[in-house]
């Protein structure tokens, strides 16, 4: 198929999806009249019921558990795609990399962004931990905290050689934290059959509200999806720089 | 005025499907696809928002409040961490096709194949 029937096609497409939406605008309630009956209920649920105060993580790490497992698990087979797609292959050992001019030398982090990096690598790791410890109390939680907490592993490598960045970061621990964080989300779940619950069923005592350990399973979840997500966004990082970077540091 | 968040969603999902079927580099074509899935998140904060409602957090509000609806928000959440990492697989998948056929131009992809 040529660029002119992809268009063609594109436009006829196009077109019939713009009637359909049309259609669809005409018969919608005008923004602002939710309806549905479940986000209510959790809203009425969440304090009484499992002792936190963020019905989105109540909603993601108890209520709806289970899917969050499975979201989890899609996060980490993406993980290791494009670890194993990444990986280096016995065919590929000589090649060429092109990513700079070969005249020129790779210019070194300017002092200004090693300063801004180092004075913000702490506080971004600290603010992470803050997230995830807070997930069920204020907006946060493991996904979100995950990323932070790997974004903090960015800013190591921003300021300095690659060579620091794979001692601070070492590749195993990554995996481990990959690993562990996996494999801690399906342990609880398991862990509640065995007590007598059902699966992922929320029966750890629930604490006092507004406590960090308040909550029963969902801080422990909680940990470990930060683990899996931090462990993955980091391990996606290390691949990636990897596969650019293999000749700056032979 | 009071469907215009849906009328975003619907644009960038459109704009989304043409970057993807004009691409001429498989890099913007997988960023495309980004801006398309993004339509969903402004979609489904969309359909959970209520006039006056505040943000379903209680921790210095009574639970009483009325509150936006928070599955769509858990769903939102966990759309985009995701995302991130299925663009990064795609991404890879790029670099391996750049390494095996020195191109990431769809079309001389196809000229390959022929």
């Amino acid at each position: 198929m040529n660029r002119k029937t992809r268009l063609a096609l594109f436009a006829a497409g196009a077109a019939v999806l713009a009637g359909v939406f049309a259609i669809a605008f005409a018969g919608l309630p005008p923004l602002g009249n939710y309806r549905g009956p479940y986000g209510q209920m959790v809203n009425a649920l969440v304090v009484p019921e499992r002792n936190v105060t963020d019905a989105v993580t109540a909603v993601n790490f108890d209520i709806r558990g289970f899917d969050t497992l499975g979201e989890e698990f899609i996060l980490f087979i993406s993980v290791m795609g494009a670890a194993l797609l990444l990986r280096r292959q016995s065919d590929e050992s000589d090649r060429e990399h092109a990513d700079h001019a070969d005249d020129r030398e790779v210019a070194a982090p300017s002092d200004a962004m090693r300063a801004a990096g180092m004075l913000l690598t702490a506080p971004t790791l600290l603010f992470g931990i803050y997230i995830v410890l807070h997930g069920q109390l204020t907006p946060g939680g493991g996904f979100q905290g995950g990323v932070i907490l790997a974004s903090g592993a960015l800013l190591v490598y921003l300021v300095g050689e690659f060579g620091n960045f794979r001692a601070a970061v070492p590749r195993a621990v990554v995996h481990a934290m990959e690993a562990i964080g996996a494999g801690v989300y399906p342990a609880v779940g398991l862990a509640t059959l065995a007590a007598g619950g059902a699966f992922l069923q929320n029966i750890l005592p629930l604490g006092a509200r507004g406590s960090i350990l308040s909550g029963g399973t969902i801080p422990i979840i909680n940990a470990g999806v930060a683990l899996e997500v931090c462990g993955g966004i980091t391990l996606v990082l290390i691949v990636y720089l990897e596969e650019t970077l293999e000749q700056k540091e032979e | 005025m009071s469907h215009f968040p849906y009328g975003v969603a619907a644009w960038l999902f459109l704009v989304g499907l043409y970057g993807i079927v004009t691409s001429r580099n498989l890099v913007h074509l997988v960023i495309s696809l980004a801006v398309l899935q993004s339509s969903t998140y402004i979609l489904l904060l969309g359909v959970g928002y209520r006039t006056g409602a505040v943000a379903p957090i209680f921790a210095t509000i009574p639970p009483s409040t009325p509150a936006v609806d928070p599955v769509v928000q858990a769903l939102v959440l966990t759309d985009i961490v995701v995302e991130v990492t299925v663009v990064a697989l795609i991404l890879a998948l790029v670099v391996q096709v750049h390494k095996r056929h020195g191109t990431i131009d769809p079309d001389e992809l196809r000229k390959l194949r022929d």
